[in-house]
């Protein structure tokens, strides 16, 4: 970088020299070698690490299923014993949830939100770094649990009194609790990072009314984040003091109460089923419009019933509750507020058919996944109705019913947008295409292993098979329905395997992919695929909703941004008015150091409290140099320090 | 929008100059009032939870507080007082910061750094007057949850406010730093503002 006070400083702007692309590209880049990929903090570096992260996991949780498939395929087998299938349900869960659909959806926005809005980098790059290191540490304690042979078998929603001190003496559910609590923190921080993004960092034009939906969703998201995950990581702290230190939440003996658990986790469970399931609405909302060839239709109303969505979603934890002593009439209401969310849902899938109706569709493999997004979660979405009403809940309640409900919705309402996600945005991740044919044979197969493994789920539970059974005996009518399941699984599995394939084959191609290969509307395919590392060579003006088609109006682009530092335009909140240009933080190793002491203070205080107090001060200390600023950092800023 | 000039290369573009723009702005126009409302809804939902847990486990309990006597009045109601007098200080540190004086800011950050100090020292005492240890039943867990939460961010303020209050004397010292106070000093009202409801149900819904 060219810091000499001297110099005249380089400033970008439309038609740019290739000097100053230069110097842009240079001044973005994340520095080279093992150390510089520590201290990296470019947001779609960290944001391709976070997806590769999320989805290993997501492909462990995976086999781990296939395991327990096999147990289930025949009555009577003896393929692994009951505690270590007590562990792979526990860990699947766990992983499915917390490893990998909600944090996937964030890492996710963190790669697209600055590239649909027009910015160079994300708010707090280097807070994105932390929160990125303290996941993958938090994942790696819960997987390394599980191959030293104590991992977690309480279920993935850990009740109490099972994972008390009583009923679990081992560490599982003390790594289940930390894990929580590295998960969560992970989570709380990329939703700060991300409102303040989607806040502060619009290019001028684009207010609130003219935000692509993937954008909408991601911010409506990350308010949820903040509001759920509290309650989650303030219940698994109260189990795990119960654990260690001997406190009594929830210890009846004590005054305690075992209920508490279920209220607090499901005040967190329940919108973390939106968490999951808000984010890929923004998908469908960015490909349906592609692949209709024309603007989304009725775009306030999708927007009102995002945030009705997510309102609604926090009036609903207590249908997971129906089994137990709580009042009949809080029971009707959580019965309401549950067939309400029906509302919104509807209103965007009719704004949506609306738009394929009124579209030349274009059937690509992106497309296909949301129609089939429509099949399974208009599936998933009546069992639901069927679970939210408390006589019909009780009587499925802990069978395969419920099994089978939750993976259409979450699936349905997930993974298959996700994959027409990873289809849809490949060219910006990796800068190839990924392959049609091979997408086409994954779609098919992944359509049918799903429904072929998870649809017999609702009559064996109709017939009574409960959940989280290690075997079963011949003659209940069983058999043939869980060996179709198991082979279901296994057909998923094939397809998965050819998403791989189908990736590998595209990075090793040589065809590089075009800007807008979908001829889309929203800004990041204004940009090459991939983009270069500072995004925009020069910042659009926007004025419209689908800029790239819109008929350009004057001015286009922001002039006037060193290209030799890393200044980024804040805008006002409301209409992205330009207000003023801050310098962002270089790379730096700190985010990484302050994420290891965080987890040595984490991991050390499931084995002595004390740990709190002495692992806190290396956190403190790091923390503290990643603060405080060097001199060259200092000289830069003082130099083209505008007071307001 | 109006920074529009014609493009000096292309005169057939206008653009958006951003060259007279400031390099930084306070409250609600600055990206760290931003992360700082953040950490304040997070926080004050957890604390808000802390509160719900309390009288989730009291409609639970034949008797409350359970086999204990209620929290000593003394240290919290001083610690209250303290925390409260403690917010003239650090609005003062915000004028100063906010009219671009630093030395100002410094020295009202060093008086709020006093009061922290007092504060740590009577919350000890408060933890010794709370007539129940967390291991005794749930009530004692929760009031030390309780008071253990709020502690943490007494501890975490502090430590901000001086590390703050070294780079204002010591340097490298830029103009934004001054932003770095306005929202230390937003943060240390949520602290304090935080405190009431929580003194109100440890001392108080104790007694009722």
């Amino acid at each position: 970088m060219s810091n000499e006070p001297n110099a005249p400083s380089l400033v970008d702007g439309p038609h740019a020299s290739p000097e100053v692309r230069a110097a842009l590209a240079a001044t973005w880049s994340d520095p080279p070698g093992f150390i510089g990929m520590l201290c990296a903090v470019n947001h779609k570096t960290i944001a391709r690490r976070f997806i590769v992260t999320t989805f290993v996991f997501f492909l462990l949780a995976g086999l781990l299923a296939l395991v327990m498939r096999a147990q289930l395929a025949r009555a009577d087998q003896r393929l692994i014993g009951p505690n270590l299938y007590n562990e792979l349900f526990t860990m699947h869960g766990t992983t499915m949830m917390f490893l990998f659909a909600v944090p996937v959806m964030q890492a996710v926005a963190t790669f697209l939100v600055p590239l649909m809005i027009g910015a160079r980098s994300i708010a707090f790059p280097r807070v994105n770094a932390y929160a990125y290191w303290v996941f993958l540490f938090g994942g790696l304690l819960l997987f390394a649990s599980l191959a030293v042979n104590t991992a977690p078998n309480a279920g993935w929603f850990s009740y109490v009194p099972l994972a008390g001190p009583d009923y679990s003496p081992n560490k599982g559910a003390d790594i289940w609790a930390q894990m929580i609590t590295f998960t969560e923190l992970s989570g709380l921080l990329e939703a700060v990072v991300l409102i303040t993004t989607i806040f502060k960092l619009r290019a001028p034009g684009m207010s609130l009314n003219r935000m692509p939906l993937f954008v909408w969703a991601t911010l409506v998201t990350q308010f949820m984040v903040i509001f759920a995950m509290p309650a989650v990581m303030l219940c698994s702290t109260a189990l795990i003091l119960d654990r260690l230190v001997g406190t009594h939440f929830y210890n009846p003996a004590k005054g305690g109460d075992v209920l508490l658990w279920q209220h607090l986790f499901w005040f967190f469970g329940h919108p973390e089923v939106y968490l999951i399931f808000i984010p890929p609405l923004g998908f469908i909302s960015s490909i349906i419009p592609t692949f209709a060839r024309r603007p989304m239709f009725g775009y306030p109303a999708m927007v009102l019933s995002l945030i009705a969505t997510a309102f609604l979603a926090f009036g609903l934890w207590v249908h997971h509750m129906f089994a137990t002593n709580i009042p009949e009439l809080g029971k009707s209401f959580f019965t309401a507020a549950s067939l309400m969310i029906a509302i919104p849902s509807a209103i965007q899938i009719f704004c949506w058919i609306g738009t394929l109706w009124t579209g030349k569709l274009n059937l690509r493999v992106p497309l296909l996944f949301v129609l089939a997004f429509f099949f399974i979660l208009v599936m998933g979405g009546m069992t639901g109705i069927m679970v939210a009403s408390v006589p019909l809940d009780l009587q499925v309640h802990d069978t395969y019913f419920v099994v089978a409900h939750l993976h259409y919705v979450l699936l349905g309402g997930a993974v298959f947008p996700l994959f027409g996600a990873f289809y849809y945005w490949f060219p910006k991740f990796a800068g190839r295409m990924l392959g049609e044919r091979l997408g086409k044979w994954q779609f098919w197969l992944f359509f049918i292993g799903f429904n072929v493994t998870f649809f017999p789920m609702h009559l064996l539970g109709l017939e009574g098979m409960p959940r989280r059974v290690w075997t079963y005996p011949h003659g209940l009518g069983w058999d043939a329905m869980n060996m179709t399941a198991t082979i279901g699984a296994y057909v998923i599995a094939l397809s998965v395997l050819l998403f791989i394939v189908n990736v590998v084959q595209s990075a090793r191609s040589q065809v590089p992919a075009r800007a807008d290969p979908w001829g889309a509307g929203t800004l990041e395919w204004s940009v090459p695929s991939p983009p270069p590392p500072h995004n925009f060579d020069a910042i659009p003006v926007v004025h419209g909703r689908d800029p790239l088609w819109e008929p350009s109006a004057q001015p286009r682009f922001v002039a006037g941004l060193a290209a030799d530092a890393r200044e980024v335009l804040v805008t006002s909140v409301l209409d992205a008015q330009p207000d003023h240009r801050p310098l962002f933080p270089r790379p730096s190793i700190w985010p990484f150091v302050s994420a290891v002491a965080t987890t040595v203070l984490f991991i050390g205080s499931i084995y002595t409290p004390w740990a709190i107090v002495w692992a806190s001060l290396p956190v403190a200390v790091a923390m503290i140099l990643w603060f405080w600023p060097s001199r060259s950092e200092n000289r830069v800023a003082l130099e083209r320090e505008q007071s307001p | 929008m109006n920074h529009t000039r014609p493009d000096d290369i292309d005169t057939s573009d206008l653009v958006l100059d951003v060259r007279t723009l400031p390099t930084f702005a306070f409250s609600h126009r600055s990206l760290m009032w931003w992360s700082t409302t953040g950490l304040m809804l997070i926080e004050g939902t957890v604390f808000a939870i802390a509160v719900i847990m309390y009288f989730y486990l009291r409609t639970r309990a034949p008797a409350w507080p359970m086999a204990a006597d209620a929290p000593g009045l003394l240290w919290g109601s001083l610690n209250t007082a303290v925390l409260i007098a403690s917010l003239w200080p650090n609005q003062l540190a915000k004028n100063a910061a906010e009219r671009g004086e630093r030395r100002k800011a410094a020295i009202w950050l060093v008086v709020c750094l006093v009061a922290s100090l007092a504060f740590l020292v009577i919350r000890g005492f408060e933890f010794a007057s709370l007539n129940v240890s967390w291991y005794a039943n749930a009530y004692g867990s929760v009031v030390w949850l309780l008071l253990g939460l709020h502690t943490t961010h007494l501890i975490t303020d502090t430590i901000d406010t001086a590390v703050l209050t070294v780079l204002l004397f010591t340097g490298p010292f830029e103009g934004k730093r001054l932003v770095d106070v306005s929202e230390n000093a937003l943060y240390w009202y949520f602290v304090v503002l935080t405190w009431l409801p929580i003194y109100a149900v440890i001392y108080w819904a104790a007694r009722l």
